[in-house]
Order: C-alpha cells, then structure tokens, then sequence
C-alpha cells in the first residue's frame, strides 16, 4: 500500500487516466497509513467518509473522460483553511468547535478539480511559528530523525503538518500556507517541495487570516512537477479578495521544459550570515553550480535592505495579526470562558482571549498592538512599511537588470528538535524565517527544492526566488535544480 | 450658476456672570449612504428587518471573510462630494479603526483616516433672509456602521443585533465655523437637505440614518477672529464633544447646556477637560462618557484587505453631469423667474418633490400665485390631513394648476377657488368642469350684478340714508351682493357698481 502513498500527483494522475488505479485506491491506501501514522500528529481532524465519498465522484469523472490534473487525488488541508462544516480551528483553542459554513476559495478550487480531501493538518497556532510547538493539536512530528537518535524534530512550521504529512507519505501533496516562510522553511525540512506563489495569486477568502498583505497559500508537494499541478488548481483571480490578482493562470507544468539556458540567477551577497554552518553554504555553492551546469548565468547580486526585513517583518505582521485576531472574542463563535458573577464585557474578553490564545499568539498581538500605538505607530509600524518598500524595490532593481531569479538557502540550518528552543529567546525562533520573509515583503513567489542531507542525514532545502507572476519560469529553474540535485532520500520509517 | 449674495449672520452671545462669551462649534455628521447593499458586503440595508437577518459573514466577522468595496456606495459618496462643491480625490485608501465592542465583529471599523475620498467643500447655510453662514467642508470619509446592542430586554445579558453592521456611512467633517445651536441645526438641516435632493442619503434622523457628533468650545468676543487670522486652534478654548445626536432639537439644546457649563467652570477660574460627554435629553444636560485619558487609542493603520481606492475624473465628470440642480442653485432661480420672495423660494425648495410638485403647477400659470396656493392652501391642507406629504397629495399639479388658471381668467373668485380646491381636494375632478357642472362661475355680467345691487338698494332703503352719510357702509352692500349671488358675482364689478349707485 506505501507503495500507492508515496506516487506523485503526476504519477498518480496517468495510473488514474490509465485505470491502472483508482482514487478509491489511493484514498483508501492514505487513510491507512494517516491512521497508522498519529505518531506524527500531522492530521488532526481526519475525515475519512468525505474522503471516500470525493474519491468515487473523482473514480466517475476520470470514468467519464472529464478529469482535471487534481482529480482523484488525496490531498490534505492545512486547519488554517475553512472548511465547511468541517472543524477549521487554526490549531487554537479559541476556535474551538467552529465548524464554517462556507469553503475557502482555495479548497474549492481543489474540490471542483476533483482533489479528495483526507482531512485537516496541524500546524502552528493562527500560523504563527517556525516549529509547529504553537498548536491547539500539540506539536507535529517530523518522520525524520537524526540517524538512530530517537529525539523527536520538528518538521518545522508554521505549515508543519503539511510538511510531515507529505513527507511521509501519508497524503499526495498538501495546502499550505506562507507568511513569513511556512510553506519554504518545513518544506525545506522535511525534504520537500514548498512553493510560495506571488502575492494575489491565490485567494485568501475563506483562509484565517494571520498577516493579510503576507499570506499567501500554495502547494507543498513531493516534486516541482506537482508543485506546477496543484497551483494551477488553487490559484486564480477571486471577486472575494480585493487583493487576488485579475490574472488568468497559465499552464505552469507546460512551462518545465527543462531549458534555461541563458537564464540570469542571482546570488545576493547580504544573505552569507555570520555563522552559517558550512553545509548551508556548501549546498548553496552547489546549486548554483548545478544552475550554470544547465546553461544558466550566475551573477553576484545585492539586495541592501536585506538586514532590516526581519525586525521589519516583524513589526508588519503582527501589527496586522493584532487587528486581525480582534474578532476572536467569544461573542459569536469559538471559545468562551466561563464568567463569574458580576463579570461583564471586559471580563469576558480578557478571560477568553486569555484561555484561548497560546503564548506566542499572545505575544504576537501584544507587540503588534504597542507598534500601532499612538505615539510609536511612526517610530514602528510607519517605518517598517517604509523599509518594506525598500526591499521591494531592492528585487525591483535586481529583477530590471536582467537577474531572472535568486537564489539561496531555504533555510539557516537543518530541522531541530522538538523543545530544543523552548528556553531560546523567541528571536533565535524567528531568525528561521531569515532567508523567506524578504519574499513575503516583497510579495514574490519562492520556492524551496530538497537539495541535500546534512551530516546528520537531514534534508537541507534551496531557494528559488522569481519575478511577480512567474511561477511558471520559477518552477522551470527549480526543476533543473530538482533533477540535478536528485533527492530522492525519504525518512525511515519508525512511526 | 446663480449664486445669492450673503451677509455672515452675528455669533450667539451668551452673557455669562462675569463676561460675554461666543461660542465655537463644529461637526460630524454621520449619513446612512443610501445604497441597496452594505459597504463590503452584499447583505441589505433595509432598515426594520428581523434582527441578524442582514448579516454576511464579512459583517459578522467570520473567520477567512474579507471585504469588497460596493462601487454604489463610492459613488454616492463621489456624488455627496460634488454636491457640496467639494474636492473630489481620485485616490483614497481604507484604514480599520480598532477597538472592541460586541456590535463590532471585526473587532475594527474600517474607514478612511488617511486619505479621504471627498476634500474640501463647502455648505450655505441661510439663517433668514440674505443671512447666511458659510460652513467649511474639511473632508467626507467612507466608513463602516457599527452593530446595535441591547441592554434593556434582558437584566442578565445584552443581545446585539448586527443588521446595521458594515452599511456605509458617509462621515462630513466641518470646520469650526458654526457659531451658534441654531446655526448648528440649520447646517444639519441643509446637509439633510442637499443628500436628499442628491438621493444620497434619506436623511431619516427617527431610523438614526443622520447623526451628528458636536464639538463645542467657547471663547471670548474677539478670540474667533483671532484663530481666523492665524488659523490658531488655541484660540478657540477646549473643545468637549457630543456624541451621537439624532434630532436638531437635542442638537440645539445640548449644545446650549455645554456652552453655558462650560461657561460656569471657565468664570470660575476652572479649565475644560477636552472629553466626549453624552447628552440626556429627559434631563437636558450632557455628562462624561469619557476623558481624554480614557479615550481609546484606535490604532489606525491601511487596512491590508483592501487596495487603495483609485477612481477615473472620467466617472467623476458622468456622476457630475447626472447631478440634479441643487438646493441654491434651485431656490435662486425661483426668486429671479418667477418673482418669488426668499421666505417663498426658500420654503418651496425645501425638498426637491415640493419644488417639482411646484414648478409643475407653475408652468404657464402666475409663479407668486402658485407658490401662494401651493404653500397655503395645498400645504396647509395636507398638514391637516394627517400630516400628509406632497407624494401623497390628491390634488394633481394640472388640477391646481386649472384652479389658479380658473382664477386668473377671472372664472372664479379666490373665495369661490377655496370651495373648489376642497372638492377637488376631497372628491377629484377636473376643475373647470366642476365650476360649470356646480355653477360656481362668477358673474361679471354686469347687468345682472347692477339688478342685484338694485334689489338690495330698494329693500334696504335705510341703510341707504346712512351710507350716504357714512361711504364706509358701502362693504355692507357689497357683503349683501355677494351673498345674493351666492359669492359668484366678480367682487371688484360689485364694487365699483355699489360705489356708483349710492354715489348716485
């Protein structure tokens, strides 16, 4: 049956037009192994008869000639997208019991294409971690471990059950969802591929928003191929989303022709840290080297803003996220705490947005409230924008003189273990997003490819950075890094 | 466009016990936009709808939910804008307003803080005749309504009803040009006034779809023409703002209890607090709501849902060519076409439906004639008719119109005029008809009217001796005519035949 788990969407796809197997099949088989697999808290709402159910309306259509790229195919759904009627907590306890009445845009998409839903995916709580420690549901499990060492990694976040359940095969591919790296840095690893599509590529309506001018979804796959199937799927222009790009959406697999001769990849120079490990930077150097063995151009770029998108990151989004998680306050929906006699709205407010956030939730909208303050809006919020401006014009000037895309690390180290930072300074967590956020400011799609294993046989990822609404030339390039590359590791199977 | 000439009328004085004081007051008026659908969503705005029945899941702040700009709204704002002559801004942004309340789901308001989309206008507001305050426009912003709560229906619990929630509003900002409560509530009056004609706003103030929150300080003779000079705000003391008044009457009285407090601390050596005070109208008094220390930090910033609003001065220039004419403009060329004084112009003009219902009548008739018929008679009598608008009028333009012309063809005489508009008034029909069915016309034969006056002479023989010692009795003749004829007989024939006969 692993066998059936661990296919591509573009496997999967043919065996399916050729009737080889049916979604039936492969559902069945993924059920199995998510139910074999709860070692790995990577699902944590499974729902096995809508699965069973899409599945044979999948098996009818490919049946009847009418069959998407994603039809038939087992996916699971990161909890930050509302699902209806099924349980969309955002892996936070103030959202308990919330059951939508409506489909994120994104998960409709895959639905009309015939994708068969498995269930939700743990994750970081509202989205905000690099560990997925932050979750409602407790932490995800990484299938990987440090060779006979038992301590259980984290498969890193915020997307972290996406990335564990592709990883190890329990699902064909995963949403999710990107707003300072969470699609890039688990990708990255858990030995997969995490693509971050351009800003307004796809909808947001019906995705719980954490960062609104960050987030952005997309598709976490097992190969760039699949990668380039699933985001024709879920992107899109939506009426709903004010910012969703009124762009049609090309055919990104036709677009992997595997020639990029000719092409210009930068390498900016601001992203050689102080006190990156010597394999990041060996990897690095090989990438690019396995970019010009393919006809491309490598050139030295900078992008000088570099070193202020992180403090500006992280005034941006949780000044956003403190606004945007106002309404979780008990009054309509979700958790509310039990009041004592002669409790009033106060009371009520603060004891449930108390019971119902995590600590890094509460951290996140504390520091984004004192950054909207009167009297510190300018000296924060105002300036960050302002150098958000900076290191979008920074690609700017790069992408104008010919760079067609960027490369770098995905991440600055391999995956760590579960409670190895939990005494650490909340900034050493956020130092993970040091290599992705710039892409979010800037609204650019990016991408991270398995590229290697470290010494201690963790898979290290690269990362591609392209020009607004060039996915398709992004996946190309990534693509020539998938080939040459040739990860193929997957983690032993211990759960 | 015709443009009256004005003379800015004297500030309110209020002598306090030591000293004169004026009174410095400003606005912010909040005006339902009449639109069919919400600001950011597509639920409806019908008022008196079951509770929570209008409500989207943007409204009600669900997760993932995210606003759309309704172009309706945008452009009734754009249209509100053009109507007070203002500065129209073909970019504007949307900023959320932060603060938590259970009638706000969101847990923000989304408005414009930053950049507006209407700038600088201006407003006429006439306080008599060739009196008239010219009250600055600062801006008019887009924003969402809040929900309602309700406290009283339960001791245990408040229920909230979002219906309300996220219609738009339209915030007008003026400057502190209002000098006095009347003035203040003249300037609602004619913002309510200009949205009307404008169809921008129903200006319905009972549904709370007009609102006014009054910024109100006092300062000593001579200090306002000071901040004039120098556009200095210090000069105009500390100002306390009343939210939330949804009647011109409350707007007059609370701004006169806040000037005569603040007055009373001001003589006796105290200081305002600039705070946000509420107004009690069972009490006629305003108190606290919160000072400026407790005043909520909103925590504005562009809101990341939506794109900046960006408009083409081509749909500007469209909405500009389909504005109807406006109140002044109206009332202007009332007075130079058809003779009307300014009370009458002014009164007609009122609301564009009178004015329309006027003009009609007016067409081809004697203009003061009509304007005296549709304001005493047609108004008078649909007022007593349970208070009755002009929509609802069963007297047509073209029937009031044959009266008059009945009138001035000298068919009729005013008295008879009345009889007739009340059965048109009561039973229809036209006019002209009626007066030959019913033999109202009036007798100008002046053979019959001298028979008449004859008969009364030959059995009033008294009467006669005595008018010709006192001419004033000759009314009584006339009166004695008038009545023979049943009030048919044309009243300035009978007079000069009496005047003739007991001359004679």
């Amino acid at each position: 049956m692993s066998e059936l788990t661990s296919l591509t969407i573009a496997e999967a796809r043919e065996r399916l037009r050729a009737g080889e197997v049916t979604s039936r099949e492969l559902t069945e088989a993924c059920l199995t192994a998510i139910d074999a697999a709860d070692a790995l808290n990577a699902f944590v709402h499974k729902t096995p008869e809508i699965a069973l159910e899409r599945a044979d309306a999948a098996d009818a259509r490919i049946q009847a000639g009418d069959a998407p790229a994603m039809c038939g195919i087992p996916v699971g759904i990161k909890d930050l997208f509302c699902t209806e009627k099924v349980p969309s907590q955002a892996a936070s306890r103030i959202l308990e019991g919330f059951r939508p009445e409506y489909e994120s845009t994104v998960s409709q998409n895959l639905l009309d294409d015939g994708a068969v839903m498995l269930g939700k995916l743990n994750m970081d709580e509202f989205a905000m971690g690099s560990s997925n420690e932050t979750s409602v549901y407790g932490d995800a499990v990484s299938p990987w471990r440090r060779g006979n060492d038992t301590t259980p990694l984290t498969p890193g976040g915020s997307s972290g059950g996406s990335a564990s359940a592709v990883a190890a095969d329990l699902c064909l591919a995963a949403t999710g969802t990107d707003t300072g790296g969470s699609i890039r840095q688990p990708a990255a690893f858990v030995g997969i591929t995490g693509l971050k599509p351009t800003y307004g590529r796809c909808s947001r309506w019906g995705i719980v928003a954490f960062a609104s001018s960050l987030d952005q979804a997309g598709p976490m796959t097992k190969s760039v191929r699949d990668a380039a199937i699933m985001l024709g799927s879920m992107a899109g222009h939506d009426p709903l989303d004010s910012t969703s790009a009124d762009l049609a959406v090309p055919d990104f697999e036709a677009m992997i022709t595997g020639d990029i001769r000719g092409k210009k990849i930068g390498i900016p120079r601001e992203y050689r840290m102080d006190g990156m490990p010597d394999e990041i930077e060996k990897l690095w150097v090989a990438g690019a080297d396995m970019l010009r063995d393919a006809g491309a151009e490598i050139v030295d770029i900078s992008l000088p803003h570099t070193k202020y998108a992180l403090p500006a990151y992280y005034v941006i989004a949780p000044a956003e996220a403190s606004s945007n998680l106002a309404r979780y306050d008990g009054v309509r929906f979700g958790h509310r705490a039990k009041l004592a006699q002669g409790d009033g709205i106060t009371e009520m407010y603060e004891k449930t947005r108390a019971e119902g956030f995590g600590d890094e939730v509460k951290r996140r909208v504390m520091i984004g409230t004192y950054v909207l303050s009167a009297g510190f809006y300018d000296a924060y919020y105002n300036r960050a924008r302002k150098v958000r401006t900076l290191i979008k014009k920074d690609f700017e000037d790069v992408f104008a003189a010919g760079v067609d895309a960027i490369l770098t690390p995905a991440t600055p180290s391999s995956a760590f273990g579960l409670g190895e930072m939990a005494d650490a300074d909340p900034v050493q967590m956020y130092l993970n997003d040091v290599f992705t956020v710039t892409v979010n400011l800037a609204g650019l799609p990016g991408i991270s490819v398995p590229a290697g294993l470290d010494a201690q046989g963790l898979p290290l990822g690269l990362q591609l950075i392209g020009r607004p609404w060039e996915e398709g030339d992004l996946l190309n390039t990534a693509q020539i890094l998938e080939d040459s590359a040739g990860f193929l590791a997957k983690p032993a199977k211990w759960w | 466009m015709l443009d009256l000439t004005y003379d800015a009328p004297k500030p309110k004085v209020i002598a306090g016990a030591k000293s004169d004081w004026e009174l410095v007051i400003g606005l912010e008026v909040h005006a339902q936009v009449a639109t069919a659908a919400k600001l950011f969503s597509g639920a409806s705005t019908r008022f008196g709808a079951e509770p929570n029945s209008n409500v989207a899941f943007v409204d009600a702040g669900m997760p993932g939910m995210l606003p759309v700009i309704n172009e309706g709204c945008v452009a009734q704002a754009v249209r509100t804008g053009l109507g007070l002559r203002a500065e129209i801004n073909l970019f504007s942004a949307f900023d959320r307003k932060n603060y938590f309340y259970p009638d706000l789901p969101q847990g923000y308001q989304i408005s414009q803080l930053y950049h507006p989309i209407v700038g600088e206008g201006e407003v006429i507001v006439e306080m008599g005749e060739g009196i008239a305050r010219r009250v600055r426009i600062e801006r008019i912003h887009l924003e969402q309504d809040a929900g309602k709560s309700i406290h009283d229906m339960d001791p245990h619990m408040s229920f909230v009803d979002l219906n309300r929630t996220g219609v738009a509003l339209m915030e007008i900002v003026s400057r502190p040009d209002i000098r006095g409560p009347e003035e203040a509530a003249a300037y609602v009056g004619k913002l309510r006034q200009i949205m009307r004609y404008l169809g921008t706003c129903d200006g319905n103030m009972q549904n709370g779809n007009l609102r006014a929150d009054v910024n109100v300080s006092v300062c000593r003779p001579g200090d306002y023409e000071k901040y004039q000079e120098t556009q200095d705000f210090s000069h105009l003391g500390t100002r306390c703002e009343i939210k939330n008044m949804n009647s011109m009457r409350f707007i007059q009285a609370a701004i006169d209890y806040e000037a005569r407090r603040q007055i009373a601390i001001r003589e006796d050596g105290g200081t305002i607090d600039q705070e946000t005070r509420l107004y009690d109208p069972d009490r006629n008094e305003t108190r606290s709501m919160r000072s400026k220390e407790e005043a909520h930090d909103y925590r504005y910033f562009p809101c990341p849902d939506l794109l900046p609003l960006e408009i083409d001065q081509g749909w500007v220039d469209d909405i500009a060519a389909g504005l109807p004419e406006l109140p002044d403009q109206k009332k202007a060329r009332f007075i130079t076409d058809f003779g009307l004084s300014d009370y009458d112009a002014s009164v007609l003009t009122a609301e564009a439906e009178n004015a329309a219902y006027f003009e009609e009548v007016a067409d081809g008739a004697d203009g003061k004639l009509a304007a005296n018929w549709v304001i005493n008679e047609l108004f008078g009598r649909l007022k007593k008719d349970d208070d009755k608008g002009i929509s609802e009028s069963p007297v047509s333009p073209a029937q009031l119109r044959g009266i008059i012309s009945l009138i001035t063809g000298g068919d009729i005489s005013g008295k008879i005029a009345k009889d007739l508009f009340e059965i048109v008034y009561t039973e229809g029909g036209d006019p002209a008809e009626i007066v030959t069915a019913r033999g109202m016309k009036q007798v100008t034969d002046t053979g019959a009217i001298e028979a008449a006056v004859d008969q009364i002479i030959a059995d009033n023989p008294a009467q006669v001796e005595k008018a010709k010692v006192n001419p004033k009795l000759a009314g009584w003749f006339v009166g004695q005519v008038m009545k023979a004829t049943g009030g048919k007989a044309n009243p300035k024939a009978v007079n000069e035949i009496v005047a003739k006969k007991l001359g004679g």
